[in-house]
């Protein structure tokens, strides 16, 4: 059987802004939803793998062909929980540790906070 | 390392301190140079701070001004004013017989058309002959996108696939903006390439829409406003003494 391919997402929102990981998650998925609909979201295999609440960073994993889908909906959404807001994609990798540490190289060089 | 450009940025230029904020965004997202939609009668010392603050965070400032005329003898007579004024000039084309005028009219940089239906576009086939003759490209205001939902979003789409298609066609240069009156319009370049897959452009055609694109307009304008510019292909290279 072929080895299902992912892709690893970073996902913040805006510096001044906090939101739940839970807020951002629904956020996404209704964004998704949104624009492809069930059949597209349905393809995207979309989950949340990490969040972490004193960085605000949201770790979500995504199938690799479904990157620029995802990719897409994350740079649509406009609001979160009624707020306005932006989601940005701090990072993407192929695994778990290369995010890792690309956020860790983000953080050093300090693009990322 | 890519540079990447976004040509229409449209804050609030007496609030000193959107401007800072959405600037900083700007750089912070990878863009070194940023055009910001000025009005006819700009203060300079508008334009100053705005400099001051693109130099503090390494971007390069583009003046633009947003064009709406009312016919196309009234495009003609703000060409004529502006022209020299400003290192970007953009149309919006609110008209058939306008679209006409400033695709087919070497002072205009950019056609923008901001209505979301079909009837009020009038990027076709004969407008994109006309701007692959002259030299005006052909701007997606992102915000358009990003502001509708539903209906209104999948009418837009459906739009802007067939137009750029249509640019594609004819070889009309694409270019991507923000068109972001505040941080929130904001997005990264890559963002904005995955995006442009929402209406059909390719990873490479939207990079070139981020990055290649504008810079080179911004390029060929900086060039034709500098004082040893004398005509197309004709350059001072070094004056006599009398």
């Amino acid at each position: 059987m072929k080895r299902l391919r992912r892709r690893y997402l970073a996902l913040k929102a805006e510096d001044d802004q906090f939101f739940y990981g839970r807020d951002l998650m629904d956020a996404l998925w209704s964004m998704v939803y949104q624009l492809f609909g069930e059949f597209g979201a349905s393809q995207t295999g979309l989950s949340k793998v990490k969040w972490d609440e004193e960085k605000g960073v949201l770790i979500v994993r995504c199938s690799h062909k479904a990157l620029d889908m995802v990719r897409a909906a994350v740079a649509a959404v406009t609001e979160i929980d009624g707020k306005r807001a932006i989601i940005h994609v701090v990072g993407v990798s192929g695994t778990l540790n290369g995010l890792r540490e690309k956020l860790l190289k983000q953080q050093t060089r300090g693009s990322y906070k | 390392m890519k540079q990447f450009a976004d040509l229409h940025l449209q804050p609030n230029l007496d609030d000193r301190e959107l401007l800072e904020k959405i600037i900083r965004k700007a750089a912070d997202l990878g863009y070194s140079l940023v055009g910001v939609s000025l009005p006819h009668r700009v203060q300079q010392d508008a334009i100053d701070f705005l400099q001051k603050i693109c130099r503090e965070n390494g971007v390069d400032l583009v003046k633009r001004i947003d064009l709406a005329p009312r016919s196309s003898r009234d495009l003609l007579r703000s060409l004529r004013l502006f022209r020299r004024k400003f290192e970007l000039v953009a149309v919006s084309c609110f008209s058939k017989s306008i679209a006409r005028q400033a695709a087919k009219d070497h002072r205009v940089d950019l056609l923008v058309f901001s209505s979301g239906d079909s009837r009020g576009r009038f990027f076709d086939v004969a407008e994109a002959r006309l701007a692959c003759q002259g030299i005006a490209a052909f701007e997606v205001d992102m915000a358009l996108l990003l502001k509708r939902g539903g209906f209104s979003r999948v009418r837009l789409l459906s739009c802007l696939r067939r137009e750029i298609a249509i640019a594609g066609r004819f070889g009309v240069s694409v270019v991507i903006c923000s068109g972001a009156v505040d941080v929130f319009g904001l997005r990264g370049p890559h963002d904005f390439v995955s995006l442009a897959a929402l209406f059909g452009m390719d990873d490479v055609a939207a990079l070139n829409a981020v990055s290649v694109a504008p810079l080179a307009i911004v390029e060929r304008n900086r060039g034709k406003l500098d004082s040893d510019y004398v005509a197309r292909g004709v350059r001072v290279i070094r004056r006599g003494r009398n």
